[in-house]
């Protein structure tokens, strides 16, 4: 565990440098103490946490609290915190696999030998973790992609990644929640927002710490569920997966 | 919004946008603050109206640029040295004035510094999203639509608080360098800019040469660089050894080294997440003079310490609380207009 200064308003705390779902915990064990600790005396002051594969970036308001106490602070319930695992929230994410809407779908079974339908299966198959939320609002990165279906990002990358696009890069999934550029394999679509503004408490549909599966559905469904999701009817609660 | 007022723009140019003190504390949504990207202007231009220091006022990039103002309000400038003009009159920036409904405000190309800013008493009242109502440019949410203000566009603004009839029609107060002694010099005409920086993680993987490169060249500001980020043009830094990051959390101020080996320094509509070396970091105080830095000038780096930051913090919080002292008694009319 290392604990690094990030200037004069945050602190990162690293628990090593790979993907690995156990570091993963151990970020997640700290979030959570954190989260639980937040009202406590010695966090006053702090503004944000921000998860990462392998990290906690803690920003605080330097002229609420002391610094550098709270880097001392940091490491100690670090340390103690451990491996502790928090429990996630389990989605099943709708997505159309559709060749309009999967334009790499094809080139990806094809480069890796298997049918289309070879790929879908495998893609539904898998639980997914999420790992952080990042580089644009409500962007998840995913760890678990199945080890025959990891290829390098495209060479060269696509001026406008329509919005929604489940895509794949190296062994990371994810969904773009906006339209934007990107070099990611796009292999399908979801007719879910994966950001929603009007929604203080919790922007972001997913969660460092979640898991997700897809569930295949029909170009019917999709259309159907988009309309529901762009007039507001689609409930966040109904891709729940409970108990 | 009628019985409010409302402004309507004139005449624009790309990247200009309403913006207040952003919304911070959104990060782990993958949200970034945006906010002003002089967060010190704009909060002395709020104080110069009478609005708290966050109400969202217009950053100002791309000149000239016109509003038409149709209440009786209460506006002033602040930011670069913008040349301002309220009707026939030309005021230098830093200036507060009260207008009648109808009158146009022009900004014009400013002789220093980057970025004007425009409060209008009562604020520019658009929706708040998450807490602010900064433009956050690159998900499209926030501002005026999440968009860049267009021409013909029409603005509410914000009740006014107080009598708009007390205090001077028009005062100036001094400009922030005249304020704070410990502040290294700012560009004016062709001087370089210094700016104070913490070394952050990855500093002492540079080789000696970049280290002594880093912290004695003349950086120039590269034509690319916008609201998200800096990118600067100088030697090329190498490390020790290639170092691939997996990220970690991102703010505003980190000088990030890519491959290319010509630092990037994030800023307002920062990145939340990014995985490039971490050599340093420009201190909180200095970010407001930054923004200030025209396109193709030059900064250089000087080492400070955790303590000297939390000094200028400091000295940057007493700066605001004076203009706050003076701008209250010139609202009032029980200070003199002279500063």
């Amino acid at each position: 565990m290392r604990l690094l200064p990030l200037g004069d308003t945050a602190w990162t705390v690293e628990f090593g440098d790979r993907v690995d779902p156990a570091l993963h915990g151990r970020v997640l064990g700290l979030l959570d103490a954190l989260e639980k600790a937040k009202a406590d005396e010695e966090f006053v002051g702090v503004v944000d946490l921000v998860p990462t594969f392998r990290s906690l970036t803690v920003c605080y308001d330097p002229s609420a609290c002391d610094g550098a106490r709270l880097g001392e602070t940091l490491r100690n319930l670090a340390e103690k915190a451990g491996a502790a695992r928090r429990e996630g929230r389990h989605w099943h994410i709708p997505v159309c696999f559709d060749d309009d809407l999967a334009p790499d779908l094809a080139d990806l079974a094809q480069a890796k030998g298997l049918t289309r339908e070879a790929v879908i299966d495998l893609l539904t198959r898998t639980t997914f973790q999420v790992y952080m939320i990042g580089f644009m609002p409500g962007f998840p990165y995913m760890g678990g992609l199945p080890a025959e279906l990891e290829m390098p990002r495209l060479s060269t990358p696509r001026q406008a990644v329509p919005a929604r696009s489940l895509a794949v890069a190296g062994a990371m999934c994810a969904i773009y929640p906006w339209e934007s550029p990107g070099g990611w394999r796009l292999l399908g679509r979801t007719p879910v927002p994966l950001f929603s503004a009007q929604n203080e408490a919790s922007p972001s549909l997913l969660a460092s710490g979640d898991e997700v599966r897809w569930r295949a559905i029909a170009r019917s469904e999709f259309t159907e569920l988009e309309a529901a999701a762009a007039r507001g009817g689609l409930s966040r609660d109904s891709l729940l997966v409970k108990g | 919004m009628s019985d409010s007022g409302s402004i309507e723009v004139v005449e624009t140019g790309l990247l200009n946008t309403v913006q207040d003190l952003g919304r911070p504390g959104l990060r782990k949504f993958g949200v970034g603050s945006a906010g002003a990207m002089d967060g010190f202007a704009l909060a002395a231009a709020n104080l110069m109206v009478g609005n708290p220091i966050g109400a969202a006022g217009i950053e100002v990039t791309t000149f000239p640029f016109r509003i038409r103002i149709n209440a009786r309000r209460r506006i002033a400038a602040t930011g670069a040295d913008a040349r301002f003009v309220v009707g026939d009159q030309m005021l230098p920036p830093w200036w507060s004035i009260r207008v009648e409904p109808g009158t146009e405000i022009r900004f014009e190309a400013p002789r220093h510094g980057m970025r004007g800013y425009l409060a209008v008493a009562g604020g520019i009242a658009v929706a708040e999203v998450l807490g602010s109502r900064s433009t956050d440019l690159k998900a499209g949410f926030g501002g005026a639509d999440g968009r860049m203000l267009e021409r013909g566009q029409s603005l509410p603004l914000g009740s006014r608080e107080g009598d708009c009839s007390a205090g001077w029609d028009c005062f100036g107060i001094a400009p922030p360098e005249k304020r704070m002694p410990l502040m290294p010099p700012l560009d004016v005409g062709d001087g370089t800019t210094v700016v104070r920086v913490l070394p952050a993680a990855e500093h002492g993987e540079l080789t000696d040469e970049a280290r002594t490169a880093f912290w004695t060249s003349e950086w120039q500001l590269s034509t690319s660089s916008n609201r998200v980020g800096y990118r600067l043009v100088g030697p090329a830094l190498r490390l020790h050894r290639p170092i691939e990051l997996l990220s970690h959390g991102i703010l505003p101020g980190v000088i990030q080294l890519p491959p290319s080996g010509q630092p990037m320094i994030q800023m307002s509509d920062a990145n939340t997440c990014g995985g490039y070396p971490k050599i340093g970091l420009v201190i909180g105080a200095d970010l407001w003079r930054l923004a200030q830095v025209r396109l193709g000038r030059r900064i250089r780096f000087v080492e400070v310490s955790l303590a000297q930051a939390l000094a200028a913090r400091d000295e940057l919080d007493a700066a605001l609380a004076a203009i706050r002292r003076t701008t209250s008694r010139l609202l009032t009319k029980t200070g003199w207009p002279a500063n």
